[in-house]
C-alpha cells in the first residue's frame, strides 16, 4: 500500500458506509458534551422521540455558562441555572456521566478530555464546540460540530462528513526564550491567514512541535480553527503515551498494550504526500500579540502596528505605525481552552512571583479544570497570583466568550490568553489582544503590553 | 425542513471579509432564545445604534434591502464558532441563500441542516454579483439547474443538493443505516476493544 498520512489512516478506520461523492458516514468513538450546546442537542433528541445511542462512549462536563466566581456552584443567571438543571436531568435519564461542578473531572471540555484520558490517539472525537480540534494534540481525529450534527451523533454515534484535504505545517528551528506554543501557532495564522487552512486537516510536525509538552501541543491544535481548519493533529509519541498512562478513562493492563501497539502504527508514513505544505522557522520568532479583530492580525511584540484594516484599528483604538509595546491595558485574562493548563499557569506565575498587578488593571486567572486548580494550589501557584493581586477563580470558559457574564467593559482593553479577538467577543466593544500566558502576566504587571523577553 | 427549489428574492451586498459567527449572533442569544425570535438579534452589534434604533448605515436596514433573502458576501463568511444559532438567526430573518468566495467550515455544514443554501463562487463572479446586488433588484437561484440568474453555474455536493431539494433530514437518513452501524461496532470491538471500555 502506498504511503499514507496519519489523517488518512485514522479516517479510513472509521468509515461505516461510503455515501458517494466523497462523503462518508464515520463512527464517532468519543463524544464530549457541555451544558450549552449539549443541552440544546439533548432537547432536540427528546423532541424527535429518540434516545442517546451510546452514552457509554460519551462524557459531559460543565464549562460554558457556569459562574467562575470564587466558590460559585452554579450559574450567574436564572437561565443558566435552568440550563444546568435540564442538562443534568437529561444526562441522568440517558445514562450519561457528567462531571459536575465541584467534582474532579469538571472543567473546560478541551482540558478535561485529555486530562481524563477520554481523548485517545486514533480515536474520532466530536463536541459541539469549534475548539474540539484541540484533541488532535494526542493524535485523535477531532472537530467541532453544530447542534444538528450533535443531535445526529447522540442518535446514531456517527457523523456524515466530506473528507478534507491534508496539509502539513512544519515548525523547525529552536524558539527563543519567551516564545511559546501560542506564539508558534499565532505566527502560522499570521503567515497564511484565518482562511489558510480552510478545507484541510492539518498535521503539525517538525522539531519544535516534538519539543513541546502535551499541553503546548494542545495549544497549537486548539488554534487550528483560527486557521480555518476544523481539524489539527500531532502524531502520538512517547510523550503522548506517558501523558495518557494511568488516566481515568485510558485503557489499562492488557488493553493498554494492545492500544499502544495500534497507536504506534498511526503516525504518517515517512514518504506520505500532503496536499499542501507550510513551514515556520521558529528561531526568528518574537513573542506574538494580536493588534486587530481577527487572529491573523498578529505581529511580534517588538513590532509596529500595521497600516491596514482601518476599521479594525478604529475598533481597537490603535494608531498605525505606533509600537504595540507600551499600549496601556485595563484587563488581563489568563484562561480558556487555549491556555489554562498547569504549565500555562506555571509560566504566568513565574512572571508574577514577587510582583504586583498594575493598579489600573483587573487581572484574572481562571484554571481550565477542577483538577488543574487543585494541582496549581498544591504547588502554591494561587498564593503567588493572589499576592500579586490577580483574582483566582473557579474552572470554566469564563471571559473567553463571556456567555456566563464574565465580560470586558466597552472600549476596555484586555490582553487575553484565549483564541478569538473578534469584534464584541469578550463583550460589546471590548478590545482583545491575544497572547501567551507569560505575555499576559507581564502585561498585567506592567499595566501595558510589554515584551516578556526583557521583563 | 422547508424544501429549496427556486428562490427569487432581493439580494443584499455584504462585502465585509471574515464575518464571524460572533458578529452574526451574540453568544448570549444562544442561551434559549426560541429559533423563530432569533432574527431580530442577527448582526445586532452593527444593525442597531446604541439607543436601540436601526442603524441606517447597515445594509439590511436600507429600504431596498429590507426583506432580502439572499446575501452576497465577502470571503470566509461564518468563520469562528460552531454555534448553529448563527444559521438559525439568518434563517429567522428570512435569509435562504448566502453567496461568498469561501465559508467557515462548520457554518457551511450547519447551513444545509437548516434549509439554507451556501454557494461558493470564484472571487470575480462574487464581485460581479456584488455589483448587481448594489444596484438593487432580485436574483433567481435555481438549485435544480444549479444556476444563478440563468447564467452563473454553481457547484453543490450532490448529497447537499438532494437534502435541500427534498427537505430531507440527515438523522432520518442515517437511522435507516442502523444495521451497518451495529455491524461496524461489532467488528470494531474486536479490532479496538479499548475504545469500548473507557
Amino acid at each position: 500500500m502506498s504511503a499514507r498520512t496519519m489523517f488518512d489512516k485514522v479516517w479510513d478506520q472509521h468509515v461505516v458506509e461510503d455515501l458517494g461523492d466523497g462523503v462518508q458516514l464515520l463512527h464517532v468513538d468519543r463524544h464530549l458534551l457541555h451544558e450549552l450546546s449539549g443541552q440544546r442537542g439533548q432537547l432536540d433528541l427528546k423532541k424527535r422521540g429518540l434516545k442517546m445511542r451510546n452514552p457509554e462512549l460519551a462524557i459531559g462536563s460543565m464549562d460554558h455558562v457556569i459562574s467562575t466566581a470564587p466558590g460559585a456552584r452554579g450559574g450567574n443567571f436564572p437561565w443558566a441555572d435552568r440550563m444546568i438543571e435540564s442538562y443534568r436531568a437529561e444526562g441522568k435519564a440517558a445514562g450519561l456521566k457528567i462531571y459536575d461542578i465541584g467534582e474532579d473531572g469538571q472543567g473546560i471540555v478541551h482540558v478535561v478530555g485529555p486530562e481524563l484520558g477520554f481523548t485517545l490517539p486514533g480515536a474520532t472525537l466530536l463536541c459541539g464546540d469549534s475548539h474540539t480540534c484541540t484533541h488532535g494534540a494526542l493524535g485523535a481525529l477531532a472537530w467541532g460540530i453544530g447542534t444538528s450534527e450533535l443531535t445526529h451523533v447522540l442518535a446514531t454515534q456517527t457523523i456524515v462528513q466530506q473528507k478534507p484535504k491534508t496539509m502539513r505545517a512544519r515548525f523547525d528551528g529552536r524558539p527563543a526564550r519567551g516564545v511559546t506554543a501560542k506564539d508558534l501557532i499565532l505566527a502560522l495564522i499570521g503567515k497564511i491567514g484565518t482562511a489558510g487552512g480552510m478545507g484541510y486537516a492539518v498535521e503539525y510536525a517538525g522539531k519544535a512541535i516534538r519539543g513541546l509538552d502535551m499541553e503546548g501541543r494542545m495549544t497549537v491544535c486548539n488554534l487550528s480553527i483560527e486557521l480555518g481548519a476544523k481539524i489539527g493533529m500531532i502524531a502520538p509519541d512517547e510523550k503522548t503515551y506517558a501523558f495518557l498512562k494511568g488516566r481515568r478513562h485510558a485503557p489499562a493492563g492488557a488493553l493498554w498494550e494492545q492500544a499502544l501497539a495500534h497507536w504506534k502504527t498511526l503516525p504518517s508514513d515517512a514518504d506520505a504526500v500532503f496536499d499542501k505544505e507550510h513551514a515556520i522557522d521558529c528561531s526568528v520568532l518574537a513573542p506574538q500579540i494580536t493588534w486587530g479583530t481577527s487572529p491573523e492580525d498578529v505581529i511580534g511584540v517588538d513590532g509596529r502596528i500595521p497600516d491596514r484594516k482601518p476599521d479594525a484599528l478604529a475598533y481597537m483604538g490603535l494608531a498605525a505605525g505606533a509600537p504595540i509595546a507600551g499600549t496601556r491595558v485595563d484587563r488581563v485574562f489568563i484562561g480558556s481552552c487555549t491556555n489554562s493548563r498547569l504549565p500555562d499557569l506555571r509560566a504566568a506565575a513565574a512572571l508574577a512571583k514577587g510582583r504586583k498587578v498594575a493598579k489600573h488593571v483587573e487581572a484574572w486567572v481562571v484554571p481550565g479544570s477542577w483538577r488543574v486548580k487543585q494541582d496549581a494550589e498544591a504547588e502554591g501557584l494561587h498564593d503567588i497570583f493572589l499576592a500579586a493581586g490577580f483574582q483566582w477563580r473557579e474552572a470554566g470558559c469564563s471571559m473567553c466568550l463571556g456567555v456566563n457574564g464574565d465580560l470586558v467593559a466597552p472600549r476596555a482593553r484586555c490582553v487575553s490568553t484565549s483564541n478569538r479577538n473578534f469584534v464584541g467577543r469578550q463583550g460589546p466593544q471590548a478590545r482583545t489582544h491575544l497572547a501567551s500566558p507569560a505575555m499576559a502576566a507581564a502585561a498585567a504587571i506592567a499595566g501595558e503590553i510589554v515584551d516578556v523577553r526583557g521583563f | 425542513m422547508e424544501k429549496f427549489k427556486t428562490l427569487v428574492a432581493v439580494a443584499a451586498p455584504f462585502p465585509q471579509k471574515n464575518v464571524d459567527t460572533d458578529l452574526i449572533i451574540r453568544i448570549e442569544r444562544c442561551t434559549g432564545t426560541p429559533k423563530e425570535e432569533l432574527g431580530k438579534y442577527a448582526f445586532e452589534m452593527v444593525r442597531y445604534l446604541p439607543d436601540g434604533t436601526d442603524n441606517p448605515a447597515f445594509v439590511l436596514n436600507q429600504p431596498r434591502y429590507r426583506g432580502a433573502q439572499i446575501l452576497v458576501c465577502g470571503e470566509f463568511f461564518g468563520t469562528g464558532s460552531s454555534r448553529e444559532v448563527a444559521v438559525w438567526a439568518l434563517a429567522s430573518m428570512g435569509i435562504r441563500c448566502v453567496i461568498a468566495p469561501s465559508f467557515g467550515q462548520i457554518f457551511f455544514s450547519n447551513c444545509f441542516q437548516n434549509g439554507l443554501l451556501p454557494i461558493v463562487l470564484g472571487t470575480s463572479e462574487v464581485d460581479g454579483l456584488m455589483r448587481e446586488a448594489e444596484k438593487g433588484g432580485e436574483f433567481e437561484i435555481d438549485l435544480q439547474e444549479q444556476l444563478i440568474n440563468k447564467a452563473i453555474r454553481f457547484d453543490v455536493a450532490p448529497r447537499h443538493r438532494t437534502m435541500l431539494l427534498e427537505g430531507l433530514d440527515e438523522i432520518g437518513l442515517t437511522l435507516a443505516l442502523e444495521p451497518k452501524i451495529a455491524a461496524f461496532q461489532a467488528a470494531d470491538r474486536a479490532r479496538r476493544p479499548w475504545i469500548y471500555q473507557k
